[in-house]
C-alpha cells in the first residue's frame, strides 16, 4: 500500500518538480516590458507618419490614393493647389487635411503602398491607446513629422 | 532596536506625502482612498472574454515571454463576479451585444473596460450590419487599444494607461502617482531584471 503511494503519487511530484529545477537553471524568456521594449520585427506597421523631403517641403501631394487604397476607409484627404507664394509640397496640390481614424485602421500598410511619392509611412510606435475616442483621430498636426527623418529616429517607450 | 522616525509631516490636503525614507524611518500618510486605488491597480483581475484573433494576442500577453503577472493581471476570471476589468477582445456582434451587457452588469464594482483592437473600439473593417461600431454603444469604455490585432506590448501599455487612469482618480495633483515607486525609487531596467 505505502509503496503504492510512493509509486503513484510521490514520484510524480517529484518527477515535476524535477522538471521546474531544471528550467530554473534556463535564461528567462521574460521582456521586461516597458522598461525593454522586445526587438520589433523589421516590417512591423504600427503608427503613421506624413514624412517630409531633405528641403523642407512636404511629400504629400494630396492624391488620395491612400484613402481609395484603405480596406477601413479611415483616410480622409482634402488637397489644395500650391501656389508660388505659399508652397507646401513640390506637385500641384498639397493635402490641407490629412486625418487618419487610428481606431479603425488595421494597420494593413496599403496606404504606404499605394503612395506614389512615400509620403505617408508605418512605424514601429505601438503605444497608442488612449482613453477617449475623440483622440483618435489624428490630424495633419499630428501625423506631420517636423523636421525630414523625425519618425526614423529610434523609439523610446513612455514608461520607460 | 525601532527605527527613529525623524520626520513627521502633517497636511490638511487630501493628498499623500513621503517621508525620507534614506534618513532611516519614514511616515507615509494617505488617504485610505489612494491606497485602496493603488490596490486595485496593481490587482487587476482581467475577465476572459475572447471574442475573436484578439483574444490570440491576449492569451499572449498572459504568457511567459510578456508575462502580465508583473503588473498583476495573470489571473484571467471565467467568471465576471470576480473579475473586474473587462477586455473586450475582438469584434462585438449585434447577437454578443446583449451578452456582453449582462456579463459587465454582473461585475462587481469598481469595474473597467479595455476595448482591444479596431473592430471593438470602431468595427474596423467590419462597416456592416452585423457587427456593433464600437463597444461603447453597450458598455462604458476606459482605454481603447488600436491594431488589428494590438500586439502585446500594446495591449500591456493600455493595461499600463488603466493602471494610470484609476490611481489618478482621486489624487490628480500628482501627474505620475506611485506610491509604490516612490519608496523603492523609480523602475530601472536593472531593478526590474534582479
Amino acid at each position: 500500500m505505502s509503496l503504492e503511494l510512493l509509486r503513484d503519487v510521490a514520484k510524480p511530484i517529484l518527477q515535476g518538480f524535477g522538471i521546474t529545477g531544471r528550467r530554473l537553471a534556463r535564461k528567462k524568456v521574460t521582456v521586461m516590458d516597458p522598461e525593454e521594449i522586445r526587438e520589433q520585427f523589421p516590417r512591423t506597421r504600427w503608427r503613421h507618419y506624413l514624412t517630409r523631403y531633405d528641403s523642407g517641403l512636404e511629400r504629400c501631394i494630396g492624391c488620395s490614393l491612400c484613402a481609395g487604397a484603405c480596406p477601413a476607409r479611415c483616410i480622409f484627404v482634402e488637397a489644395a493647389e500650391n501656389t508660388d507664394e505659399d508652397r507646401k509640397s513640390p506637385g500641384e496640390r498639397y493635402a490641407v487635411r490629412y486625418e487618419i481614424n487610428m481606431i479603425r485602421c488595421i494597420f494593413c500598410g496599403y496606404c504606404q503602398d499605394a503612395c506614389p511619392t512615400g509620403a505617408i509611412v508605418l512605424k514601429k510606435n505601438f503605444e497608442l491607446a488612449d482613453y477617449t475616442r475623440e483622440s483618435f483621430i489624428y490630424t495633419k498636426e499630428r501625423l506631420l513629422e517636423s523636421y525630414p527623418g523625425e519618425c526614423d529616429a529610434p523609439w523610446k517607450s513612455k514608461y520607460a | 532596536m525601532p527605527k527613529r522616525i525623524e520626520t513627521v509631516v502633517l497636511h490638511d490636503s487630501s493628498t499623500p506625502v513621503i517621508g525620507d525614507i534614506q534618513k532611516g524611518g519614514s511616515v507615509v500618510i494617505t488617504t485610505l482612498e489612494t491606497a485602496l486605488d493603488q490596490a486595485r491597480a496593481h490587482s487587476l483581475w482581467p475577465l476572459t472574454f475572447g471574442l475573436a484573433c484578439c483574444a490570440i494576442e491576449m492569451m499572449s500577453t498572459v504568457a511567459a515571454r510578456f508575462d502580465l503577472a508583473r503588473f498583476g493581471s495573470e489571473a484571467f476570471r471565467a467568471t465576471p463576479r470576480q473579475a473586474d476589468c473587462m477586455i473586450i477582445a475582438g469584434r462585438l456582434s449585434k447577437k454578443m451585444a446583449p451578452v456582453l451587457r449582462q456579463i459587465y452588469d454582473q461585475m462587481p464594482e469598481p469595474k473597467w473596460v479595455i476595448s482591444m483592437g479596431a473592430c471593438a473600439s470602431s468595427g474596423g473593417v467590419y462597416n456592416n450590419y452585423a457587427i456593433v461600431q464600437g463597444a461603447d454603444q453597450v458598455v462604458p469604455v476606459d482605454v481603447y487599444v488600436p491594431g488589428c490585432p494590438p500586439s502585446p506590448d500594446a495591449l500591456m501599455y493600455a493595461i499600463l494607461k488603466l493602471q494610470d487612469k484609476i490611481k489618478r482618480k482621486e489624487a490628480r495633483n500628482f501627474k505620475d502617482l506611485r506610491l509604490i515607486e516612490s519608496v523603492t525609487g523609480p523602475r530601472t531596467l536593472e531593478k526590474v531584471k534582479s
